[in-house]
């Protein structure tokens, strides 16, 4: 293992991308400086609150809300969970149906199943071969009593994009008399990454985890459409609108809103840029390692817009290596100072094996093989190569010792 | 009238020639066991079948928490001391008797007893007598009292002996067995797994002093096998006398060697017997003068009577194996008496399915071992296992 650190390369970024300098620099003055409680009368109070207005200004600018419309969170898990459940508690019981997808985050899909547990009828949609979602199973699914519809943006296993403006189109045609269903995105794994503008998608609840884009671990935000019936899950203080009870993370909250600032501004050079080295990958391991499979659908072509649902987001690749356990494969590419994820645990103590590649219906072999590669802004092409020669290695050396 | 600890132990009693070797690796162990608390050690002085350590300027909880886990231990008691003297003995009993209340409703009757013994002959009073004078004293109280011999919730027991007379209430088991040290050394295999820390406890029961190695076969495992071994140590080091030594060996190099060059049904065969030799020459190292392992009989293909004969063959080391004797849910209850099953139930695999294959030799033959191990670079593939192991002392956090 190189013990330069300068010499790793970070391909985990679906899992928590390394916070950028501009960041590190506004948590420790939000620490250091603006140390005060926002709640409190005096200025020191004052200077907290408005480094915290500042932060949900620039997350609310990054995804194109009102500051009013976003509550900030302890990250993606907490988001969820209060989207979910909260809207199901403001919306009092008025109907007794959920839909959301196989393929979502156990952040959202643990509340879905200790719901149905509570009585809630739920659906979960399955997904095609490549991991995508149809419109028309949401269609089908829809009930007269659907309250609540959960569907992420970009999946974090195989980076699958959802077509979720279409399913907003859906439940507004389906639903001319009567409320509609609430629809709820988990978007933990897009901003930055895809653009993403939630009057366009058309959601009233979204959720966002800040380090999934270079900010702190342990602050999140959910976007609130105004007029959502929304209750919250926290009594105490009234922080947040009300909505999150709770001394604010202020110098998390500080934190995210730069590291948001920034992702939106570099967005569309850094998806351009993510995109290619997504090809640059997919089209080297096609031809350097045989027996591999995308798992997941192709990436988006620029002539034809990149980020459309169907296509894959940029920074997400998931490759299968059948016979040899992503595990193992995992500990191989560490060796050489490549870090990468995978979804699958070994198989010899029947760990949970990944539900989203299980739900687009791999062989077990298949999950147990898999690997993610996920990219970051400061991914480059050198690291690409890497990979795939070092992969190329691993794979012939494991080859070797499996089982006979 | 002072505060000292009674320690009372087992066998070691009962050792008559190297009763002087235990006694003072004993009492090594247990000022080992209270190395760290603040202020200077406390005497230790040993009595007429027991030993006695000042409690005057040391808090009692975490004393009593440490030597509860020095094997020798059998029981402990917080005791008043006072000079042999009716009025003064009357008054250690009081006071330890309010004490133990302390842990009753105040709203009901508590049932209680006396139960003395008179050591030193010169005491004018005898033990019938005594219980008597003690239980009426003790009766004029705040608190209501019921004397009850037969089922009692307190027994207030009182010792006369020449140097002075003892009172306590309470008392609190130690694990028993043996002064760890009394009786040698071993070296454990110690993987991540529930078995191996168990096996190594009930040798430390009896006295063994041990030294662990694990096997590294990154990267066909997690680093975190690694930390989890570590871990393990250290839920054990309280009852190893402090400190548990690891040895870390790398062993995927071995893995390798064999995986290229003998049959699969072998390997697991194979690789036990290198860990043997491995764990054989640091034995050697150590001055220790067995292996300890978790195996037990006819769990797993490896662990058939052919095949624990075949591993233990590469050694010329005793191998000591605790857990015959044990079911694997006797296993795990220990595991949690213990504090190691937590760590060991991690999910993190120290020896990857990878080197397992489909059909295992339940009988391997010596023949066949002797074959596959003719085209291993033996001395090789273990000098070079042995030149990189990393040792490191663990100590709880």
């Amino acid at each position: 293992m190189p013990a330069d650190r300068r010499l790793e390369r970070y391909l985990d970024h679906a899992a928590t991308s390394p916070p950028r300098p501009e960041v590190t620099a506004a948590v420790r003055e939000a620490m250091e400086v603006t140390f005060g409680n926002p709640s409190s009368l005096h200025r020191k109070g004052l200077e907290a609150e408005r480094a915290l207005t500042r932060a949900r200004e620039e997350v609310a600018g990054a995804v194109g809300a009102g500051p009013g419309e976003i509550v900030f969170t302890s990250g993606g898990t907490e988001s969820n969970n209060l989207a979910i459940r909260g809207a199901l508690r403001g919306l009092d019981r008025r109907g007794r149906h959920l839909i959301t997808t196989a393929v979502e985050h156990p952040a959202v899909l643990s509340v879905a199943r200790d719901l149905e547990q509570d009585g809630y009828r739920l659906t979960v949609l399955a997904p095609d071969a490549r991991g995508v979602i149809s419109v028309d199973d949401l269609g089908r699914a829809l009930a007269p009593d659907t309250v609540l519809v959960s569907i992420m943006a970009v999946n974090n296993e195989v980076g699958s994009i959802q077509p979720i403006a279409e399913a907003a189109r859906l439940l507004g045609e389906e639903r001319t008399k009567g409320p509609r269903p609430v629809l709820h995105v988990d978007a933990a794994q897009a901003l930055g990454r895809i653009p993403l503008n939630v009057g366009e998608l058309g959601a009233d609840l979204v959720s966002f985890s800040a380090h999934k884009l270079g900010g702190p671990k342990g602050v999140g935000a959910l976007y609130v459409k105004r007029g959502t019936p929304l209750r919250p899950l926290l009594a105490g203080g009234g922080q947040e609108g009300g909505l999150r009870s709770g001394t604010e993370n202020v110098p998390a909250i500080a934190g995210f809103g730069v590291a948001a600032h920034l992702a939106a501004e570099e967005l569309p050079a850094v998806m351009a840029e993510l995109a290619g080295l997504r090809h640059r990958l997919t089209q080297a391991v096609r031809e350097q390692i045989p027996g591999s499979r995308l798992n997941g659908p192709p990436g988006g072509e620029p002539a034809a817009g990149l980020a459309r649902p169907g296509t894959a987001a940029p920074h997400i690749v998931n490759f299968s290596f059948p016979g040899a356990p992503g595990e193992v494969l995992l500990h191989y590419l560490e060796e050489e100072g490549i870090y990468v994820s995978t979804g699958a645990a070994c198989s010899s103590r029947k760990r949970g094996r990944s539900h989203v590649l299980e739900a687009m219906g791999l062989a077990p072999e298949e999950i147990d093989g898999a690997i993610r590669v996920s990219l970051g802004p400061r991914t480059t092409a050198a690291d690409v190569d890497a990979l795939v020669e070092a992969l190329a290695r691993a794979l012939a050396d494991i080859r070797r010792f499996t089982r006979r | 009238m002072n505060r000292v600890l009674l320690i009372k132990f087992g066998e070691i009693g009962l050792k008559g020639g190297n009763r002087r070797f235990f006694e003072r690796v004993f009492i090594q162990r247990m000022k080992d066991a209270l190395t760290g608390l603040p202020g200077e050690l406390p005497w230790i002085k040993r009595t007429r079948g027991r030993f006695v350590l000042d409690l005057e300027h040391w808090p009692a909880g975490p004393v009593i928490e440490r030597l509860g886990r020095v094997f020798g231990v059998v029981e402990l008691a917080p005791a008043l001391v006072v000079t042999a003297e009716l009025g003064a003995i009357s008054g250690a009993a009081r006071q330890v008797l309010e004490e133990a209340l302390a842990e009753y409703p105040a709203a009901r009757a508590v049932r209680f007893r006396v139960a003395s013994r008179r050591a030193d002959k010169r005491f004018p009073v005898n033990s019938m007598e005594l219980n008597r004078i003690l239980g009426a004293h003790l009766l004029q109280s705040d608190r209501e009292l019921k004397v009850d011999l037969h089922d009692p919730e307190i027994t207030v027991e009182v010792e006369v002996r020449e140097e002075g007379a003892y009172a306590y209430a309470r008392t609190y088991p130690g694990p028993g067995g043996l002064p760890v040290g009394s009786s040698g050394k071993g070296i454990l295999l110690l993987s991540g797994g529930i078995d191996s820390p168990v096996a190594g406890w009930m040798s430390l029961k009896r006295g063994l002093e041990l030294e662990a190695v694990h096997f590294q076969s990154f990267p066909f495992t997690s680093e975190r096998a690694q930390d989890k071994a570590l871990d393990l140590a250290r839920a054990l080091a309280p009852w190893a006398g402090g400190t548990m030594r690891v040895h870390l060996a790398p062993f995927t190099a071995i893995q390798r060697s064999i995986r290229e060059n003998c049959p699969g049904e072998l390997g697991v065969t194979l690789m036990r017997r290198m860990m043997f030799r491995v764990a054989e020459a640091l034995a050697g190292r150590a001055g220790a003068g067995a292996l300890v392992t978790g195996e037990n009989l006819g769990q797993v293909a490896s662990q058939t009577l052919e095949s624990l004969a075949v591993i233990a063959e590469a050694s010329d080391l005793l191998v000591l194996r605790p857990l015959v004797g044990m079911d694997k849910t006797e296993i795990i209850d220990l595991a949690r008496r213990i504090g190691t099953f937590d760590i060991s139930a991690r999910p993190y695999e120290d020896c990857c399915s990878l080197f397992v294959p489909r059909h295992p030799a339940t009988r391997p033959r010596r023949e066949a071992v002797a074959r596959a191990e003719a085209r291993l670079a033996l001395p090789a593939l273990l000098e070079q296992a042995l030149a990189g192991v990393k040792t490191v002392d663990a100590a709880p956090r």
